[in-house]
């Protein structure tokens, strides 16, 4: 490794890129220190073990992330826009493809959807904490300083360049030298091993943390969603963790697993990482579809259609989606038998989807809609996801894949599913839940602002895509010619993208200005059910207290908090005394910090092929361990006057119920 | 809140007593993906076993060197279980004793494991020498580097016992590790018949 390549040079691009970064980072200091925050941040946050501020530190994470890709998307479409262009470097402009990809769903959309799990799950189920409060510290922490070895790559080192999946042979030593492609690796490896540990949390918590009233079969549907899509985690994630061992193996220690010589097999890799990949897309959708059921029923006042038919269509598409990897590569050559059995089990995905969209539908019909942010986004989510859909079962069909492969027919196809379904969801479940978690609701008009720049933009952006598939443009294409340009329509389609891509850039600033705003002037959320919700985490304040229910809430069958409201104002709920007990609750804790930063450490020192210093980061990786194993005073009880103290601040709760009719 | 005392007592219970047990239950669901980490090294290995780029083949792994290891593995299978079976006698002695005996098997075990990979490197069988060997080593050194593993956890684990004896934590924390001990011996069991038996055979 030449350190005299240490820093990336070159493009001015990347000198303003760390002129900036630089000043944030000064910014970010001098407030710290200026204002005495560095103990609050350590106290409140590093250390801390409540999946509250856990979800929190998620979501800053995603969004941050979402504008690091959103940057990456924009250059590409201004790369492409125009006919010669050369507006990045051919390399550089691999590395942008590259990055986008592997952030928009490692470091944005994985991120985004644990945030929705810490906030929600604990609360929907009636539960005071996820199940290992530890272990949720330790995978945030864990996804957090991954992304941030990830994105360093940008000024130290240089970026990966071999696409968002690195292909072997050119992601292997003799086409990727140098430090780019290992953090890659490192930075997926690290946060990947975050979220394993995350599924394994989540499943526990939803089948052992419920109240002890709460029956599976009564549970609301966006913690079936979260189950499922932690059970498809357990499923793939070990095999990601495997494959980017084997290609560590092969780049570190000279290895032959996907080499073209000595017996390595590429396609090996191929076939491993989209069992994994494969699975993954549904693994980010299906919390999206949880939030839809929740939005919906909420906004429809009415309970959701077809609850068993959901619930086995969730655990359905977890299944199935084991059985489809070979549809990202029919081409392989694996013979038309293969091909087939994964065509046909890509169709039958569609089925239980369908399903869903087809309860989602009849959950609106003749229900009371109120069109609200939310509810906004669903509404425009079912549409796209349908031509999504379509276009994926097109793609499914394993002859006619042959004439899409690779072209912008299937970049359009992904990104609609992955925007119109993934993102529309995860921003839907954000306004949802965003007061319960701030106090305060977003403000309506910049979020319509938003809502329709974001949806003008992606059918301006995405649409024309299809097309340019069809007109022969593969995906990854650096630039085309004048002959390809504005005569033969290549041209005008690009630049007509652009300007979608433009508009929903101005739209997620919409978004960033309606956050800021509404932190001063959002409505505020006084009596902890500002939706009228259905559901558990609508029967406390908002923000929730550290303890979540004061007392485990009883539960008599689905949309709990409904039937509860009901029955107040039926008259039948005895007021009676309530008798508090201390509560049990978990320290907060360093360890998860220090023992990530080991872990960024030892990620340092294998990108930069530096043994010595990936070895002692994985040594101080076991001793954090140790230290942990040797802890035994790990948590403390909530004193009854505290609970009571806390329950009296909440003066107006309970005491507003809109409750149907 | 409107709940009934009934309910509030019963959820005392809930998330206090049972710590432990949902401990324990998050470390099977941990050792599903374990199984699934060894079976995708499996695949590898399954794919590639022919890709020998001819150099050093499956036919010529030392037959005495790894019949020894195997049952060395087994009977620390074994000794694990006696320990166990000691803690819940509550027999702290025989405990740390059958312990003890577990981590010093292990460590016999990775010894030979590591005597053979030396043997395999001086005859020029290196992991960059063919695909086939390269899998091989990935394989058999990641159950070794669990079995390492293990031997720390062990003395970690022996350490609290003796400060603590046998209380409901240690007693989860045993269970666990030779939880985890069975199973890298059961994982050992596939890579003994499908690596090395029908590698010679």
């Amino acid at each position: 490794m030449q350190n005299s390549h240490f820093f990336v040079t070159g493009d001015p691009m990347i000198y303003g890129a760390d002129v900036s970064i630089a000043l944030v980072s000064v910014a970010i200091i001098f407030y710290l220190t200026y204002f005495k925050k560095w103990g609050w941040l350590w106290r409140e946050w590093i250390t801390t073990v409540d999946h509250k501020k856990i979800g929190i530190m998620y979501l800053i994470s995603a969004l941050l992330m979402l504008f690091r890709g959103g940057v990456d998307a924009i250059l590409m479409r201004i790369q492409l826009a125009v006919p010669n262009s050369h507006f990045l470097a051919s390399e550089h402009y691999n590395e942008i493809f590259t990055t986008h990809g592997t952030i928009m769903i490692l470091f944005m959309a994985m991120p985004f959807m644990f945030a929705l799990f810490n906030i929600v799950v604990p609360l929907q189920i009636g539960a005071r904490d996820v199940a290992y409060p530890f272990l949720n510290s330790v995978s945030f922490w864990l996804f957090f300083l991954g992304a941030m070895l990830f994105n360093i790559s940008f000024v130290v080192g240089g970026s990966p360049n071999a696409g968002w999946l690195s292909y072997p042979p050119l992601s292997e030593n003799d086409f990727s030298p140098g430090p780019g492609q290992n953090f890659w690796i490192w930075g997926i490896q690290i946060s990947g091993i975050g979220s394993l540990m995350t599924g394994i949390n989540f499943v526990v918590t939803i089948l052992k943390m419920r109240t002890p009233t709460m029956r599976l079969r009564d549970m609301p549907l966006f913690s079936w969603s979260v189950l499922s899509s932690s059970i498809a985690i357990l499923g793939v994630f070990p095999i990601l963790t495997v494959t980017l061992v084997m290609l560590t193996i092969d780049r570190l220690l000279g290895g032959h697993f996907f080499t073209m010589t000595a017996g390595g097999n590429p396609m090996m890799w191929v076939n491993l990482i989209w069992m994994w990949g494969h699975p993954e897309v549904y693994i980010v959708v299906l919390p999206a579809f949880g939030v839809y059921s929740e939005v919906v029923a909420t906004f429809s006042r009415k309970r959701i259609f077809g609850y068993s038919s959901m619930v086995f269509s969730m655990i359905a598409i977890s299944v199935v989606s084991y059985y489809t990897w070979v549809h990202h590569f029919f081409t392989m050559g694996a013979g038309a038998n293969v091909n087939i059995v994964f065509a046909i089990c890509t169709m039958i995905i569609a089925i239980p989807t369908g399903v869903k969209v087809f309860n989602w539908l009849f959950t609106m019909y003749r229900g009371r809609i109120r069109i609200t942010q939310p509810m906004l986004w669903v509404m425009a989510f079912v549409p796209c996801f349908l031509v999504g859909g379509a276009t994926g079962v097109m793609l499914a069909a394993a002859p006619a894949d042959y004439q899409y492969h690779n072209s912008y027919f299937l970049i359009a196809h992904f990104h609609q599913v992955l925007i119109g379904g993934v993102v529309f969801g995860y921003i839907a479940g954000m306004y949802y839940w965003f007061p319960k978690i701030f106090g305060f609701k977003l403000n309506e008009r910049l979020g319509k602002w938003g809502f329709w720049l974001w949806q003008i933009g992606f059918y301006v952006c995405f649409m024309p895509q299809y097309a340019l598939g069809f007109m022969g443009m593969t995906r990854r294409i650096y630039t085309y010619n004048d002959s390809m340009g504005w005569d033969m329509g290549w041209a005008p389609l690009n630049y007509i993208s652009t300007i979608g891509a433009f508009l929903m850039g101005i739209g997620f600033i919409f978004q960033v200005w309606q956050i800021l705003y509404s932190i001063k002037h959002g409505e505020r959320d006084v009596t902890g059910d500002i939706w009228d919700g259905r559901t558990l985490e609508w029967s406390i304040p908002s923000p929730a207290p550290a303890y979540n229910f004061a007392i485990l809430p009883v539960v008599k069958g689905r949309d709990a908090w409904w039937y509860q409201k009901e029955e107040m104002q039926k008259g039948n709920v005895h007021k009676e005394a309530v008798k508090y007990e201390p509560i049990h609750m978990p320290n907060n804790t360093g360890i998860p910090f220090i023992m990530s930063v080991f872990w960024f450490i030892a990620g340092f020192g294998f990108t930069f092929e530096w043994m010595w210093m990936g070895i002692a980061g994985l040594i101080g990786v076991a001793l954090t361990l140790f230290a942990r194993s040797f802890q035994y005073n790990t948590d403390h009880y909530i004193p009854v006057e505290e609970i009571e103290k806390t329950e009296k601040a909440r003066k107006n709760y309970g005491s507003v119920h809109r409750t149907a009719n | 809140m409107q709940q009934s005392i009934s309910a509030h007592v019963s959820d005392h219970t809930q998330g206090h007593e049972d710590q432990e047990g949902i401990k324990l239950l998050g470390f099977w669901i941990f050792l599903v993906t374990d199984c699934l980490l060894f079976a995708t090294f499996f695949a590898a290995y399954a794919v590639l076993h022919t890709h020998t780029n001819g150099g050093f083949t499956a036919s010529e792994f030392n037959v005495p060197n790894f019949i020894i290891e195997t049952f060395i593995l087994l009977i620390s299978s074994f000794t694990s279980g006696i320990a166990v079976l000691n803690m819940h006698k509550g027999n702290k002695k025989g405990l740390t004793q059958w312990l003890i005996v577990t981590a010093v098997l292990g460590a016999v075990f990775v010894g030979l494991e590591v005597k053979e990979f030396m043997d395999m490197a001086a005859e020029g069988a290196t992991l960059s020498q063919s695909a086939f060997l390269t899998s091989f080593f990935s394989l058999v050194g990641a159950h070794g580097l669990h079995v390492s593993f293990g031997i720390f956890w062990m003395i970690g684990i022996l350490v609290q016992l003796s400060r603590r004896g046998i209380t409901p934590v240690t007693k989860r924390k045993i269970s666990m590790v030779s939880l985890y001990w069975h199973f890298l011996d059961a994982v050992w069991i596939f890579i003994f018949s499908v690596v090395y038996l029908m590698g010679v055979m």
